[in-house]
């Protein structure tokens, strides 16, 4: 079994999604011990004795992670299925450099497809959360 | 996916064992190719032994005038780690290039070049470097290591530990990404050893290759511009729906011409 379909099926957590099933979309982003990887090419027995973070895992109650904070400010999502696996991305991203140029966060992203916006909002999104990060 | 049993062996040792009993059993590092290959039902495996996470096959180190890595440093582990960023910064930054992050997480040295993808980026390295693979077994030569698309020197149910580079003077890695797919179109490692030039690429759709022509004309003249008009036998390039067989050898000259220029700094 693979992590994406445990995360889904087996804990019922549905905020991980398949987008492509190939490892391309990223859609399956979480982080494996504090580094995010594809879900959907992990199997689960991988997993086993590792902390598995997913997109339920982010928010403090009802206060947003950062990232998720300044995708919502930022309008970093259209139709937002591949949200989850860019929330998750970013946050890696954003712990292993804090203050990305333009071309690291296209290159920090790569593993990461979206089909509505055109990744304008997505870049803008990301530095929106370097600021919040760097301020709390 | 098949049905096949998980397996988490305790050392190399143990992993060749139960290779050894299972004809039908595969090794897996990082997955990165063998998942999806195997989630298509492209390929299938009584056990699935997975030595990715095996201490003894993390190192990287540099002894002497050679960098040590072992065969489940993951990509990302091999381009931030300070020891190969000195030692070779080329070799980093071709680590670095490989897939996206999320990839790099969990790729490794060793799945890649027992994988031989045509179009991966590890080969030029190990072929580029003169690198030594070692194995369970034995010490295998880079110019004796790849045997074709897909295929390697290595014998059923013998297992890559480690890759040992020569540190050379210099090298420059310079690489075109397939838009949709992230491989290499095409991807040149020029290497200046000390004691002669190579020039390994990869991408071009026959397997990783040396261009004799320019490593001849880069030991008169180091500069991009002695690769102009240069002979490259075409024979190294396959043609598809992407790009033309000329396409591709055009590709691979300009991407040898940016890694001269990576080289000279």
């Amino acid at each position: 079994m693979l992590l994406v379909d445990f995360i889904r099926d087996a804990v019922g957590l549905t905020g991980t999604h398949v987008g492509c099933d190939t490892t391309q979309c990223g859609a399956c982003t979480v982080h494996l011990d504090g580094r995010a990887i594809k879900s959907c090419t992990l199997l689960a027995v991988q997993a086993n004795g590792s902390k598995v973070t997913t997109i339920e895992g982010m928010a403090d109650g009802d206060t947003l992670h950062p990232v998720q904070q300044a995708f919502s400010e930022c309008h970093g999502l259209q139709c937002g299925y591949c949200t989850p696996g860019m929330v998750m991305a970013v946050s890696d991203l954003l712990r292993r450099n804090p203050r990305p140029t333009d071309d690291e966060i296209v290159d920090g992203l790569g593993g990461n497809i979206c089909r509505c916006t055109g990744y304008i909002n997505i870049v803008r999104s990301v530095k929106r959360a370097a600021e919040l990060m760097a301020a709390s | 996916m098949y049905e096949f049993e998980y397996v988490r062996p305790k050392s190399v040792a143990d992993a060749a064992s139960v290779l050894a009993a299972n004809s039908d059993a595969r090794l897996m590092s990082g997955g990165m190719t063998l998942l999806p290959t195997m989630k298509q039902r492209l390929a299938q495996a009584s056990h699935l032994v997975h030595v990715g996470m095996l201490g003894e096959l993390q190192q990287i180190a540099r002894e002497g005038d050679t960098l040590v890595i072992g065969s489940a440093a993951t990509h990302d582990a091999v381009a931030t780690s300070t020891v190969v960023r000195t030692a070779i910064p080329a070799l980093a930054k071709l680590a670095g290039g490989i897939g996206d992050p999320q990839v790099r997480y969990l790729g490794t040295l060793g799945g890649s070049i027992a994988n031989n993808d045509p179009a991966a980026d590890y080969p030029a390295a190990i072929l580029g470097l003169g690198a030594t693979v070692v194995t369970d077994r034995r010490e295998i030569a880079a110019d004796t290591w790849f045997q074709g698309l897909f295929t390697t020197a290595l014998d059923e149910g013998e297992i890559v530990v480690r890759v040992h580079f020569p540190v050379p003077k210099r090298a420059g890695y310079s690489k075109i990404k397939h838009p949709a797919t992230g491989y290499a179109m095409s991807g040149v490692l020029v290497v200046d050893t000390g004691a002669g030039i190579r020039v390994a690429a990869t991408g071009g759709g026959n397997g990783v290759f040396r261009w004799a022509e320019a490593e001849t004309a880069l030991t008169k003249s180091m500069s991009a511009s002695t690769l102009d008009g240069l002979t490259l036998d075409l024979a190294h390039f396959s043609e598809d729906i992407h790009a033309t067989r000329e396409y591709r050898a055009q590709l691979c000259r300009v991407m040898a011409a940016r890694a001269v220029d990576q080289l000279l700094g």
